[in-house]
């Protein structure tokens, strides 16, 4: 906007803002936008197969909803899923932290950067399903995780980590910080770079301990990525689903205690409740709304505060 | 910075030209090929164990094969003049595909997923079983079948017997009676049970098997032996003749250091062939006593340490496959035994009990069955006469059950084909030891007793046991867990209720 | 300064400590994983544990490939629907970005915000509509539903529109203008290259997140033939008669996760420095 002459050249070519706006429009409204309208309307409705009949659809208003809060079952799947995602959140942004901490501090001069970092983003390019068979398969009874934690007296024979809420539920975190933590290290450490150099340096010549420079400088202008990091996360961990499916073979069991809000959706679909399942998706759609937006007050009061 | 870019959107681009070629591009053909290539390899490596004996006896099975398939040939041909020239088979997997491949008179393989009879070209569609699937694709189908173009109907679906009667009661299988069979005659020496998986609510048999999958109860040899005193089949079943005398040599072989069971899941199938009415009463579930009865002897056995409560199929549960065997027996019918419990003692050593012959079979506390695949036709097929031929041939015709039986190792479903196996010794297996175990399956096959079957057995079986284990371990007490129960049974079917 | 040096050296041996312990930990199971994968089903049933490699891969991997699963196919399914929605996801997202960043027009700044607030609305939550109307519009069985939906990809857009803000000049495109390049000249031949550090990095988010993606493809394919990956490697977790063999499941896993470790490891360099590199720019 420098001048009157560029800025009306650009109003001539901004035409080709809603040209080039169109396929993602277009994709948007077909496969997101109608599935995501006929979902809310689907959950106004009775509409399930019994056996080869369809029942409904007739419309019942929020009886769908009434349903699903009557159960306790969704207050129950909600705890699950947030569980699960912060004792495998926690662990992830402390260690990634720490690792992008040490990794940008030039007075460490940490040997082997690359291998390092190839070998923790690693797991975040293995399939899910895949790790989640791994994982099964290794802590089985017959496992070997579980034939190594025998002979070292850390378990008993009989003891079964499919069997045991505790054990489940730290699997499926554990899983998640695995796959994650390499990821959020490097996007961490992107931040980290990003900042410029010679404010560390001014730190340094004040005579700044490492500890103080972290928490003085780097935290605060980290912000950004940190929040980034954060809403992604959380986004992903309410979609939280190949995990737990595949560990528990959708059961989420021991007694449904790692059944996730995705895996209850998926099990309305199999048995295509359209109803219900319609239902469920509306109330996912809120409490995502409302996270979101919680998350993004917090951080815009924060920054107000700075 | 160029260098790395340009070697990811290479990539890309190599991705992006193969995408459309291969996603428009057919590719039903090459997916059936791996699938037909491992059954055909099972069954080879399953027959191998009755090869030996198969020789001496197969000129005999091979004249009355020759005979009865020329007087049917020669019907097919007549009628299906002005019949459909395409027939179309719904099935999930190739193991139908390959009987009639091998044994139906007429036909001739073109490829992996089609065929010839005469002039008319038969169409295998396979859709897996896994996730429904093949239960969603039938659903879809068949209810709009009689209005499909010619080509495109569906002549023959196959079922399972756990889901047999949602089609069954409905009006897209056809009644056999409409296509010219007269079930009391043509299916006299078929077993019972088999007939009542496929029998409406109106009397009408909708369907027939050639298979009889009658099961027993499998032992460990050396632990019979050593627990027991004995590995005779008919003193080891006196030893687990009803569930007290089972629970009581349970204990034993706890005490001898060995697994009664692998899992609860093992016995769950012969308490619920034997309950005393159907789980669905209109839309109501009823818990059945014999059902109440699996639950409390099973909290039992695995408080006492007796048995596990793994998955079938979990390596967990088949840990006892493997030599020397750490569990006393197993329930199954013979193709657990041919083609799941290892290799048979003439071929490879795999380390297996079935390698040693180590297995022995008696017929358990309870019969029961286990498998099996029913053909049914469907309503709207244009060629009834092709259909009822197929059906005939593959479930009654003495010589291709004989056939199969020694070929397949399927148990056939004909009383007069077992009388004959039992008494013979065609019917000696190596995997137990030698031990003929049709004369069990074919005392069994006469017991079970499948009255009592619903649609929704299979959503309900699974739901209960899934519910149930989380009693065994402890995780639930028994009111969680059957509320649980509860819970997931009406996630798969929302109109029941429960008393 | 000894002092200093010391605490250095302290923090530096904790720095290696945790890493190795890390290393160790993202590392084990594919160790565990291959060594598996060389054992008899039996040796597998009756020893937990082995540390040493056993002799059965091939015959593993000679079961698996003649197995009732089209394991190669499923692997050129997951290349296939993978890569078209890294191409076609990075592609139109910097598009869709470039629109809102270069010109402005009447709904831009609602666009905009409604872009970012449709970018938290999880895709499974409308799954039931999109499977529905995919039946209707006789998509089931194809990668249509799992390729195209990759071209709307708001967190993709949300990468790129930051990245646009610290990156893109506006003078270099009114630089293009004076020289007469029309403005999708302008954009595949200007935008896009100075894009390519932003759009390599998310071009590998988005073939991970689709090559890891295993619920609507469940949904959606039902031919064997069709299958990616990952709901091949769930029909084995609840295996029945015909693949309950425990060789073969671990040669199914270490056949569906090496070639990415393979092909990981020669363009890590690139994958670690892009992804590095890349961040959401202040």
């Amino acid at each position: 906007m420098s001048s009157k002459k560029s800025s009306s050249r650009i109003m001539r070519h901004n035409k080709y803002g809603y040209i080039f706006l169109l396929p993602f429009m277009i994709v948007f409204v077909i496969f997101q936008l109608i599935p995501l309208i006929s979902t809310i309307y689907n959950s106004f409705f009775e509409n399930y197969m019994s056996g080869l009949m369809q029942i409904g659809p007739n419309f019942i208003g929020f009886a769908n909803y009434a349903k699903l809060f009557s159960s306790g079952e969704i207050e129950k799947y909600t705890a699950n899923t947030m569980i699960m995602w912060i004792a495998g959140f926690i662990p992830q942004i402390i260690v990634s932290l720490l690792l992008a901490a040490w990794f940008t501090d030039p007075s460490l001069r940490l040997k082997g950067q690359r291998f390092f970092k190839t070998v923790i983003y690693l797991p975040n390019l293995i399939m899910a399903s895949a790790f989640a068979l791994l994982f099964f398969t290794l802590f089985s009874t017959v496992g070997p995780i579980h034939s190594i934690a025998v002979n070292l007296g850390w378990i008993d024979q009989s003891f079964d980590f499919m069997k045991s809420t505790a054990s489940v539920r730290t699997l499926i975190a554990m899983m998640n910080f695995l796959m994650w933590f390499g990821n959020t290290t490097l996007l961490l450490m992107s931040g980290m770079m990003g900042i410029d150099q010679s404010l560390f340096e001014a730190a340094e010549v004040d005579g700044a301990t490492a500890t103080q420079i972290f928490w003085k400088i780097t935290m605060p202008l980290l912000r950004p990525i940190f929040v980034y990091v954060l809403i992604t996360s959380l986004i992903g961990g309410l979609q939280m689903f190949d995990v737990p499916q595949i560990l528990t073979n959708g059961d989420g069991g021991p007694a449904r205690t790692t059944m996730t809000l995705i895996m209850w959706l998926n099990k309305h679909l199999y048995s295509k409740n359209y109803g219900l399942a319609g239902a469920l998706s509306v109330i996912l759609l809120i409490i995502t709304g409302i996270l979101s937006i919680v998350v993004f007050k917090l951080t815009a009061e924060k920054e107000v505060k700075a | 910075m160029k260098k790395r870019m340009s070697t990811l959107m290479s990539l890309a681009v190599v991705a992006a030209m193969v995408a459309p070629m291969a996603a428009c591009g057919s590719s039903t053909a090459s997916s059936a090929s791996s699938a037909a290539s491992s059954a055909a390899s099972a069954s080879t490596a399953a027959a191998s164990s009755s090869a030996a004996e198969e020789t001496s006896s197969s000129s005999s099975a091979a004249e009355e094969v020759a005979a009865s398939s020329t007087s049917t040939a020669a019907s097919t041909s007549d009628a299906g003049a002005d019949e459909g020239k395409v027939l179309n088979i719904e099935c999930w997997n190739t193991e139908f595909q390959s009987r009639i491949t091998d044994h139906y008179p007429d036909y001739q393989k073109v490829d992996d997923t089609t065929g010839k009879i005469g002039d008319v070209t038969v169409n295998w569609i396979i859709t897996p079983s896994d996730d429904n699937a093949y239960q969603n694709n039938l659903d879809s189908v068949l209810p709009e079948n009689e209005s499909a173009s010619a080509d495109d109907k569906v002549d023959i679906f196959l079922m399972e017997a756990d889901y047999a009667l949602k089609y069954v009661n409905s009006d897209v299988t056809m009644s056999m009676k409409d296509l010219g069979i007269d079930p009391d005659k043509d299916f006299a020496d078929q077993y019972q049970y088999t007939k009542d998986i496929v029998t409406d609510s109106d009397g009408n048999m909708k369907g027939a098997s050639w298979q009889a999958c009658s099961a027993g109860l499998i032992y460990n040899r050396a632990i019979a032996k050593e627990v027991l005193g004995t590995d005779d089949p008919d003193e080891v079943q006196k030893a687990v003749s009803d569930w007290d005398t089972f629970n009581e040599t349970a204990k034993k072989v706890k005490d001898a250091g060995y697994k009664m069971t692998a899992t609860v899941n093992d016995t769950y199938r012969v308490y619920s062939n034997n309950v005393s009415a159907p789980w669905v009463d209109g839309t109501t579930v009823k818990l059945d006593d014999n059902i109440k009865k699996w639950v409390d002897d099973s909290k039992a056995m695995v408080d006492a340490g007796e048995t596990g409560t793994d998955e079938l199929w979990s390596d967990a549960w088949s840990a006892g496959f493997a030599a020397p065997g750490n569990v006393f027996c197993y329930f199954g019918p013979a193709w657990l035994i041919n083609f799941s419990m290892g290799a048979a003692p003439d071929q490879d050593d795999d380390g297996s009990v079935a390698h040693e012959g180590g297995w022995g079979m008696c017929v358990g506390p309870q019969s029961f069955y286990w498998g099996g695949t029913w053909i049914a036709a469907a309503t709207g097929t244009d060629n009834p006469t092709l259909v009822k031929d197929i059906i005939l041939t593959m479930t009654t015709d003495e010589g291709v059950l004989k056939d199969i039986a020694m070929k397949d190792s399927d148990c056939v479903n004909n009383k007069k084909v077992l009388d004959e196996l039992a008494n013979s010794d065609d019917g000696n297996n190596a995997i137990l030891g030698g031990q003929n175990p049709y004369k069990q399956l074919a005392a069994g096959a006469e017991k079970v007793d499948m009255s009592n079957i619903s649609a929704y057995d299979q959503g309900l079986n699974e739901s209960f046991q899934t519910a149930m284990g989380d009693y065994f371990t402890g995780n639930s007490d028994y009111d969680t867990a059957y509320q649980a129960f509860v819970t997931s049974a009406q996630e798969k079917y929302p109109e029941l209720t429960f008393e | 300064m000894e002092k200093e040096k010391g605490s250095v050296h302290a923090r530096r041996f904790i720095a290696y400590l945790v890493l190795i312990i890390l290393t160790v930990l993202c590392l084990v199971w594919f160790y565990i994983l291959i060594i598996n994968a060389t054992r008899s089903k039996n040796d597998l049933r009756v020893n937990g544990f082995s540390a040493i490699p056993s002799t059965h891969l091939m015959e593993n991997l000679n079961n698996l490939f003649h197995g009732t699963q089209p394991v190669l196919r499923g692997m050129l399914n997951s290349i296939i629907v993978a890569g078209c929605s890294a191409f076609l996801g990075t592609y139109f997202s910097t598009m869709t970005a470039y629109a809102i960043h270069a010109y402005r027009f009447k709904g831009r700044k609602f666009i905009y915000t409604f872009i970012l607030a449709i970018m938290m609305i999880p895709t499974q939550v409308s799954a039931l509509g999109f499977v529905d109307l995919m039946r209707k519009m006789k998509l089931m069985n194809n990668f249509i539903p799992l390729i195209i939906p990759s071209m709307a990809a708001p967190v993709v857009f949300f990468y790129m529109k930051q990245y646009m803000d610290s990156n893109l000049p506006g003078s270099l495109i009114e630089a293009a203008r004076i020289d007469g390049a029309s403005e999708f000249h302008i954009f595949n031949r200007i935008v896009v290259p100075l894009m390519k550090p932003a759009i390599s990095v998310q071009a590998i988010f988005t073939f991970v997140s689709s090559w890891n993606n295993y619920f609507i493809p469940s949904l959606i394919l039902k031919d064997e033939n069709m299958k990616t990956l990952p709901v091949l490697i769930a029909e084995l977790r609840s295996a029945d008669f015909l693949k309950f063999d425990m060789g073969q499941v671990y040669a199914m896993i270490a056949f569906s996760i090496f070639p990415v470790i393979i092909v990981y490891l020669f363009l890590s360099r690139n994958i670690v420095g892009g992804v590095t590199a890349g961040g959401v720019k202040e």
